[in-house]
């Protein structure tokens, strides 16, 4: 197989090398090798890509659904919660573009409000790991020391707890109501963003620039957050878009299983719920189909946002 | 060896007994107490003062807990105040369930993954490549919850090829426990093949620029022996810490879809003891799941120990 060994010798120093050559100089063998891309331990070429077709229609659905998340109130659609019973199980028609469901309710407009808890479970719950793990794990990759060893120890006990399992406990002590879990998923996420920003906050702290500012007399909170802190804020992007997509899904799996924010407050995951009951599957399937649709639409755009992000700061996927 | 295993053993029981606490608090720290749903409408403060006494709930929390713990270790974890069924009885009932799913639909993943990774690595970029590059992206993005209804929907609904609910034991009948199990498992296991095809991937394509793949190459190996022996091998054992590390996701899919096809598993017995308020139901599924999880993680790293000795020296 000459052709595909070729393509993987790349990694080696005269591949590389064959890349920074001058066109001008370039011999027929030196264009050749040129041609074939270097590979990082992805597979992907090592010059940049540019983000793409799907890269940008994955942030046009994100900020679509974001948009009319919260612009609900204001949108031209009907309430959530009125069911007209002259209307039920309507297939989507010119004055319920996605259908009604069996109580009458307008479908677009539960799926329009539904998805704020999504989003707001998603984004705050990541915010608020992001405020204490990522100021933890800052702090604490920098600094080392028993702080470190200590809080390191503490996030792995609670890492060993199966995430479900706990918020489901937690959430049938407590009760389920939006601020509940949107808390409790939060909490949950501080010990994951403590790992990936000391992890990365760990490999920086030793580089000579750090070195260097330290020499120069810098204080150890102007070391943190203008030579480690900008350092640190790619693999904190990458890391955080993909809790975003996690955390939406544990609050999807929650409410499927009626333990996420009460009815009749529609949310994706009580809307699948809803869609499955009562033999609705073979009457009426739009009401699970759509949420179902918008579901697999924003975790594949936040999960591709994400990994194009990666792939442009050249993270490795195994750090994450 | 020893010495990692005996740091690993402790870091297990350190981290059982911390989840045994933790458990055991949720019941105790948060507001209102069980003699409310008991006592129903006799709930007067002389009722509620007997009843606590009765249960033991008038002692210290440290005395609760050690009575508590000693009767864990003693098989007994409480019995649910609404059919006085014995917890460790609901456990064991529901477990083969669960187990059963998560090692069909996790069979179902390898199956799947360990081919099409090999089949994509051996030419990175290239048609298959891509297309099963992307079409396993696209498997990231759909959780059980999205995925089974869509299934019952279309394959047991529309096309009636499998029963929408229901359960029978294996041990009655083979056939159809794997008839009923088959639309579950599936839709369990579109995050796992995603994992292991993305991660076997990459792995593969490392191995495969390294000069032993060259030297197997130049030796005239034939490119089956060279993927499976010389470069799926220590590809294999990321792939094995990444099903571990998977099995909690997997707990939250089974939660799923027994809700869904109505099989008696662990998850479908937590669910309902939660909507029932059946705290002591909850409190023990959680203890038993929780530590059965870090039991498992041990397992693993302890199966790596053996397979990959250069573990023990990071």
């Amino acid at each position: 197989m000459p052709d595909d060994r070729e393509l993987l010798d790349t990694r080696s120093t005269e591949g590389m090398l064959a890349n920074r050559i001058p066109m001008t100089a370039a011999t027929d063998e030196a264009v050749l090798e040129m041609q074939s891309p270097a590979l990082d331990e992805d597979g992907e070429p090592l010059k940049r890509k540019p983000f793409g077709f799907l890269f940008w229609f994955a942030i046009a659905f994100v900020a679509v659904v974001v948009l009319s998340a919260v612009l609900a109130n204001v949108l031209p659609l009907q309430k959530p919660n009125f069911g007209n019973y002259n209307e039920i199980s309507q297939a989507p028609n010119a004055a319920h573009w996605l259908g009604t469901d069996d109580l009458g309710r307008d479908l677009l407009s539960r799926l329009v409000y539904g998805a704020r808890v999504s989003l707001i479970v998603g984004f705050v719950g990541v915010v608020i790991g992001l405020v204490f793990g990522g100021t933890a794990g800052l702090i604490s990759g920098y600094r080392g020391g028993r702080l470190d060893v200590a809080l390191n120890g503490v996030s792995f006990i609670i890492l060993a707890f199966p995430a479900i399992v706990a918020v489901i406990a937690i959430v049938s002590f407590w009760g389920a109501s939006l601020t509940h879990i949107t808390i409790i998923l939060g909490v949950a996420t501080i010990p994951l963003m403590y790992r990936v920003i000391r992890a990365s906050s760990l490999s920086f702290a030793q580089r000579d620039f750090v070195v260097a500012a330290k020499t120069m007399g810098a204080t150890n909170s102007r070391i943190v957050l203008r030579e480690i802190l900008p350092n640190v804020i790619p693999v904190t992007v990458t890391f955080s878009l993909i809790t975003v997509a996690g955390l939406i899904v544990i609050e999807g799996t929650l409410a499927f299983l009626g333990l996420s924010v009460p009815l009749p407050t529609p949310s994706w995951g009580n809307m699948i719920n809803e869609g499955t009951a009562n033999n609705l599957l073979s009457t009426d399937p739009w009401i699970m189909l759509w949420p179902a649709l918008a579901m697999f639409l924003l975790l594949w755009s936040i999960n591709l946002i994400g990994d194009r992000l990666r792939q442009r700061f050249d993270i490795r996927e195994g750090v994450l | 060896m020893a010495k990692y295993l005996l740091r690993r053993f402790l870091q297990l029981v350190v981290v059982s007994f911390i989840i045994s606490v933790l458990v055991f608090l949720l019941v105790h720290l948060l507001p209102g107490d069980p003699t409310t749903q008991i006592l129903g409408a006799n709930d007067t403060a002389a009722n509620r003062a007997i009843l606590l006494k009765q249960l033991g709930l008038n002692l210290p929390l440290w005395h609760q807990y050690t009575i508590w713990l000693n009767a864990a270790f003693h098989g007994n974890l409480g019995t649910s105040y609404l059919n006085h069924e014995s917890v460790t009885h609901i456990l064991a009932t529901g477990a083969p369930v669960s187990i059963e799913l998560i090692i069909i639909s996790q069979v179902l993943a390898f199956a799947v993954a360990i081919p099409l990774a090999l089949v994509a690595s051996r030419k990175p970029n290239k048609p298959v490549d891509n297309i099963s590059t992307t079409a396993t992206f696209g498997l990231l993005a759909l959780p059980p919850f999205v995925v089974a209804p869509i299934l019952v929907a279309v394959f047991a609904v529309g096309l009636g090829w499998f029963p929408a609910t229901g359960y029978t034991p294996i041990n009655q009948n083979f056939a159809q426990n794997i008839h009923q199990m088959i639309l579950p498992s599936i839709a369990i296991t579109a995050g796992s093949i995603a994992v292991y095809f993305r991660l076997l991937r990459s792995d593969l394509i490392t191995t495969l620029q390294q000069d032993f793949i060259t030297m197997a190459r130049s030796k005239g190996l034939s490119n089956r022996r060279i993927m499976w022996r010389h470069a799926f091998r220590p590809s294999s054992f990321s792939l094995l810490a990444a099903a571990g590390i998977n099995i909690g996701s997997l707990i939250a899919g089974t939660f799923v879809v027994e809700a869904l096809f109505a099989m008696p598993g662990i998850g479908y017995a937590l669910v309902q003891a939660v909507e029932q308020r059946d705290y002591l139901v909850v409190q023990g599924i959680s203890l038993v799941v929780a530590i059965a999880f870090v039991i498992l993680q041990f397992i693993i790293d302890f199966i790596f120990t053996i397979v990959d000795p250069r573990v023990v020296r990071e």
